[in-house]
């Protein structure tokens, strides 16, 4: 079997079972976007206006939440000294993990972002062009935070450094996000620039992310 | 003297206590002229007399943008070269740097209130600065989380380099987001060249923030040096301590 799909099947296998915690990046995604309008009140036009503003902080921050643990199980049990040695390249091990990781963590929260549109008082047929941004951008994320979660792990901290170190450098995933979404649901600027922006971010972190979360580890873990 | 032969610790330290007196009087003559040009130099027919809060604030920002280039070339250092002071350089760049985009910010905000009745606005270059010194706080706090100094190193380079990379995207980013949602509301200067009476001054000005930075930077990393050595003659002592 290919090592780099075994990998992701392992990972996500993991995460599925008892102890994994897949769903709860989604559950947190569900908690804070319930959260959003006690905070602001209860005003539908407003909470229309500013929806996919909230999915999309809401989005960023379930990504952030489980990244600490990505690289952190597997240093501890020893499993990653094992990837480092292995035939496979590093950073096609890491990217593997990302890839398991977004489709465990990333793909539930895209999935019932339609269902918490409405709530938003988003319109139903504007839900599909937010899970499509949302699609296209969680990808970036879920890079980006890769790096920070190999340099977490190099140092042996978790938690808020890794939120510290990766939330700066998403500011511009999620400006083109939102502004795509905005675009697609009340215009007037065209959804294409911004959309195709966020995919070329996606597709940049998905080269970066790799290389520079093997070069943490290897430079940190030797 | 070639860059490998400051691999020596000791060799750098007598080359830094040579040459770091010269820098500190430089730096101050440099100040002293440039503060008198500052105080010749005319007020702007629209801002009065708070346009010379841009004789700090301009200076304030390039070394913030400099601090982050100093890192970047210190990380290629440590990964590329492993060269022992690479990282010494770059630990010691990252607080000055940040102190510098601090001094950006607070001016920025000082100078707005007046000029533009708001101590903030989301305004693009506002905003990527403020990124900006968020990064070098998170370089910080790396800092200051590791305990093992080759380990934060390395660690801390490879966020300088993705930073690196990202920070000409942020600033591209804010710049299409902040015409996406707000027109330029607010009064720009540089809408007009810069006239030579104020120009001259900031230059000088700049040049002595420039000289206040590496005196900074060169006292830092020595000072960084030293608290290695006593680190490890600390570490030597418990070792010979008896059990």
């Amino acid at each position: 079997m290919n090592p780099f799909l075994a990998l992701i099947g392992r990972d996500m296998r993991l995460a599925i079972r008892v102890g994994g915690g897949a769903l709860m990046g989604a559950l947190f995604y569900f908690t804070v976007v319930a959260m959003t309008p006690f905070a602001i009140g209860p005003d539908l036009n407003l909470l229309a206006r500013i929806g996919p503003a909230i999915l999309w902080l809401g989005a960023l921050l379930a990504s952030l939440l489980a990244l600490d643990r990505l690289f952190a199980t597997d240093h501890e049990d020893g499993s990653l000294d094992l990837l480092m040695m292995g035939t496979m390249p590093l950073e096609l091990a890491v990217a593997a993990k990302a890839i398991a990781h977004w489709l465990t963590t990333a793909l539930p929260l895209i999935v019932i972002t339609p269902v918490l549109g409405l709530m938003l008082n988003v319109e139903m047929s504007a839900m599909g062009w937010v899970a499509l941004t949302l699609l296209a951008g969680t990808p970036a994320l879920t890079f980006i935070g890769l790096i920070g979660a190999a340099l977490a792990v190099t140092l042996r901290r978790g938690g808020l450094l890794l939120a510290v170190l990766v939330l700066p450098l998403t500011v511009p995933v999620l400006i083109f996000g939102v502004a795509a979404a905005n675009a697609a649901i009340i215009g007037p600027a065209p959804f294409g620039p911004p959309f195709t922006i966020l995919c070329a971010l996606s597709l940049a972190s998905l080269v970066l992310g790799p290389v520079a979360a093997a070069a943490a580890l290897r430079q940190g873990l030797e | 003297m070639a860059v490998i032969d400051l691999a020596n610790p000791t060799r750098f330290l007598t080359l830094v206590n040579r040459v770091l007196p010269w820098l500190i009087g430089a730096t101050a003559l440099v100040f002293a002229y440039g503060l008198y040009r500052v105080a010749g130099a005319p007020d702007d027919y629209q801002q009065g007399a708070t346009v010379k809060i841009m004789y700090l604030h301009v200076p304030g920002a390039w070394l913030g943008m400099m601090g982050w280039g100093v890192m970047t070339v210190a990380a290629l250092g440590t990964l590329v070269w492993r060269h022992p002071l690479a990282d010494v350089a770059g630990k010691a760049a990252a607080p000055i740097g940040a102190g510098f985009t601090f001094i950006c910010l607070a001016t920025g905000m000082l100078w707005g209130r007046p000029m533009w009745g708001t101590y903030w606005v989301w305004d693009a270059r506002l905003t990527s600065v403020l990124v900006l010194f968020l990064l070098y706080l998170g370089m910080l706090a790396l800092y200051w989380t590791a305990e093992d100094p080759n380990r934060s190193a390395r660690a801390a380079a490879i966020l300088a380099l993705v930073g690196a990379v990202n920070i000409p995207i942020i600033k591209f980013s804010v710049d299409w987001w902040n015409t996406l949602h707000q027109p330029a509301s607010v009064v720009r200067m540089g809408g007009a060249a810069i006239d030579a009476s104020i120009l001259v001054p900031l230059l000088i000005m700049a040049l002595a923030f420039t000289l206040l930075f590496f005196t900074l930077h060169f006292a830092a990393m020595r000072n960084e040096i030293l608290r290695r050595r006593v680190r490890s003659m600390r570490m030597m002592q418990a070792r010979e301590v008896p059990v």
